[in-house]
């Protein structure tokens, strides 16, 4: 879907050389820090802006030339903005309903997200929160195939994002394709069936969340205990493949395969040996890591 | 209440997209109170103000009152056409309203129809508002459907030049800016055009190039008609061709974000 594509602003390209393709009736969510060129790829795919070089394709169209067709069929949440001053929201979201052939049901839409609390409240004087669920009840009330969500959370309360979330999923089990962008770890990893990192501009990482933490280092188990432990005797006594350091003194790190047959060694081990961990961990790698492992930098920086 | 995601998509019918953004231009607009004050108290007092102004405004021979009220008629056109139109396109411009369109199923064709239609919905109430008024204060126009007919052509070819000027500014320049600049806009076609004052008051020499403005052609077109004076296409050629070299430059520049 998105092949080669170049996006540059004076000599500086904000997307350089990227690819990827989105699988249909899948959440794919683009991953990356702020400036990384997740709003200009994204816009490029809804039309908005022109690729300087390389091209993408929307539901096999191309989002400049075949607009009309596409407008219809695509739903895009901007990642701010977008309405009147002066309107009321739930106006702004049937009047949106309006310029589409079978919309969804709005009184259900703004039950779903919550936006009836809005009431008479003109646009510019609704909170933060409630301007972003209305941006994403907009890009979905036409009843869209493909839907793009800039930074579809942020700014939103636990319970909204939660509400924002399942709204997608249902998205995709309806059998609608959603692209989202995010510097949300836990957002990309809970939500998507694809991850495609981006950092500069340049594409450093695509998977399933699963993938992505899998690869690299092996998950690790950490535990604290009295210090100068024999850990050549423990790491004998783990599955084959494992490795134990105690990095700090008193700190143990296990890496490996985890899984509860380790973990049941691990504590037979102790027992043999009259040792009583303080605390015990299984350290999972999270997006966060694989991250900082890709580009050496902390993601929300 | 159960809520089905299944894609459905499509556009609604082209009428029924035009109607819904005209009407939606249109309710916003009469709810905003300064493009409110703009479109209907000036006018308001600049005909009530007039025709209590005596010796102070001199509009020249004839009935005060005649003479004033199409100028009123074409000052709340141009206000609601031009200024209304310009401040608040370079604000949805601003605020991503426009992006937010671009991205929906109306082109901008209809979106350049929902605007002509909201302000036209906006002028029938502001030159029915007028009419009563001036009525009250011993307004009388030449009657008959002729005159009638004429003007509302004049109008509508008016509205067309007069809003695609203001978008050709709104979608060129800076919100601020345009705000700005459509109101020293209107001031300019307002004196320049013998919006008020009428032509003949103006110095020979000048005469001429204010009946190629807009607004001089919308106002002494509307004077002649409800003068009883002799109809001419002029001003409607004017106004057409304004609305077509504006309507092409807008087409061309405009910018949704």
């Amino acid at each position: 879907m998105v092949e080669d594509l170049v996006v540059a602003y004076g000599a500086r390209p904000a997307v350089d050389h990227l690819s990827f393709t989105v699988a249909a009736a899948s959440i794919t969510a683009i991953l990356g820090p702020n400036g990384a060129g997740k709003t200009t790829t994204v816009e490029t795919c809804e039309g908005f802006r022109r690729p300087t070089a390389g091209g993408v394709r929307v539901l096999g169209h191309d989002p400049h030339r075949d607009s009309a067709w596409l407008r219809p069929r695509v739903g895009v949440m901007l990642q701010s903005g977008g309405a009147w001053s002066g309107v009321r929201a739930i106006e702004m979201l049937r009047h949106i309903a309006a310029l589409h052939a079978e919309p969804l049901d709005v009184d259900a839409l703004v039950e779903r997200l919550g936006l009836g609390s809005c009431g008479r409240t003109p646009y510019r004087r609704l909170s933060g929160g409630q301007q972003q669920r209305l941006a994403l009840a907009m890009a979905v009330v036409g009843r869209p195939e493909l839907v793009f969500l800039d930074e579809p959370t942020a700014g939103l309360d636990p319970q909204g994002r939660q509400s924002a979330w399942q709204l997608v999923r249902d998205l995709r089990d309806a059998g609608v394709t959603v692209v989202l962008t995010t510097h949300y770890m836990e957002e990309a990893e809970r939500l998507a069936d694809t991850v495609h990192v981006i950092d500069a501009g340049r594409l450093v990482a695509s998977g399933s969340p699963a993938q992505l933490t899998a690869r690299g280092a092996e998950n690790t188990v950490r535990f604290w205990a009295s210090p100068g432990l024999d850990v050549r005797s423990l790491a004998g006594a783990l599955p084959t493949g494992s490795q134990v350091e105690e990095p700090t003194s008193g700190s143990y790190v296990v890496s490996g395969h985890v899984n509860p047959q380790l973990l049941a060694a691990l504590t037979a081990w102790c027992a043999a040996h009259d040792v009583l961990t303080e605390g015990l961990a299984v350290e999972r790698r999270t997006l966060e890591d694989v991250f900082l492992d890709l580009t050496g930098r902390e993601l929300r920086s | 209440m159960s809520l089905i995601l299944t894609p459905a998509p499509g556009a609604a019918p082209l009428p029924a997209m035009v109607a819904a953004q005209a009407g939606m231009e249109a309710r916003l607009l009469l709810r905003n109170g300064e493009q409110l004050l703009l479109a209907v108290v000036i006018p308001l007092l600049v005909l009530v103000g007039g025709q209590q102004a005596g010796d102070l405004l001199d509009l020249g021979p004839g009935r005060r009152i005649d003479i004033l009220t199409p100028g009123v008629m074409s000052l709340a056109v141009l206000s609601t056409s031009f200024t209304s139109v310009a401040i608040s396109t370079g604000f949805e411009r601003r605020y991503g309203l426009l992006k937010r369109l671009g991205a929906s199923p109306l082109s901008r064709p209809a979106l350049l129809a929902g605007k002509v239609g909201a302000v036209l919905m906006v002028e029938v109430l502001q030159l029915g508002l007028i009419s009563v008024v001036a009525a009250a204060l011993g307004w009388q126009p030449h009657g008959g459907v002729r005159p009638v007919l004429f003007v509302v052509a004049l109008v509508i070819t008016g509205t067309l030049a007069f809003v695609a000027l203001g978008l050709l500014m709104a979608g060129t320049l800076r919100a601020e800016t345009t705000l700005a600049a459509a109101n020293l806009g209107y001031l300019l076609l307002l004196g320049g055009g013998g919006v008020v004052v009428p032509l003949h008051r103006y110095p020979d020499g000048l005469q001429p190039l204010m009946e190629l403005l807009p607004s001089g052609a919308l106002a002494e077109g509307t004077r002649d008609a409800f003068g009883g004076a002799a109809l001419g296409p002029g001003p409607l050629v004017v106004l057409v061709v304004w609305a077509l070299v504006a309507g092409a430059l807008t087409v061309r520049t405009f910018r949704w974000e």
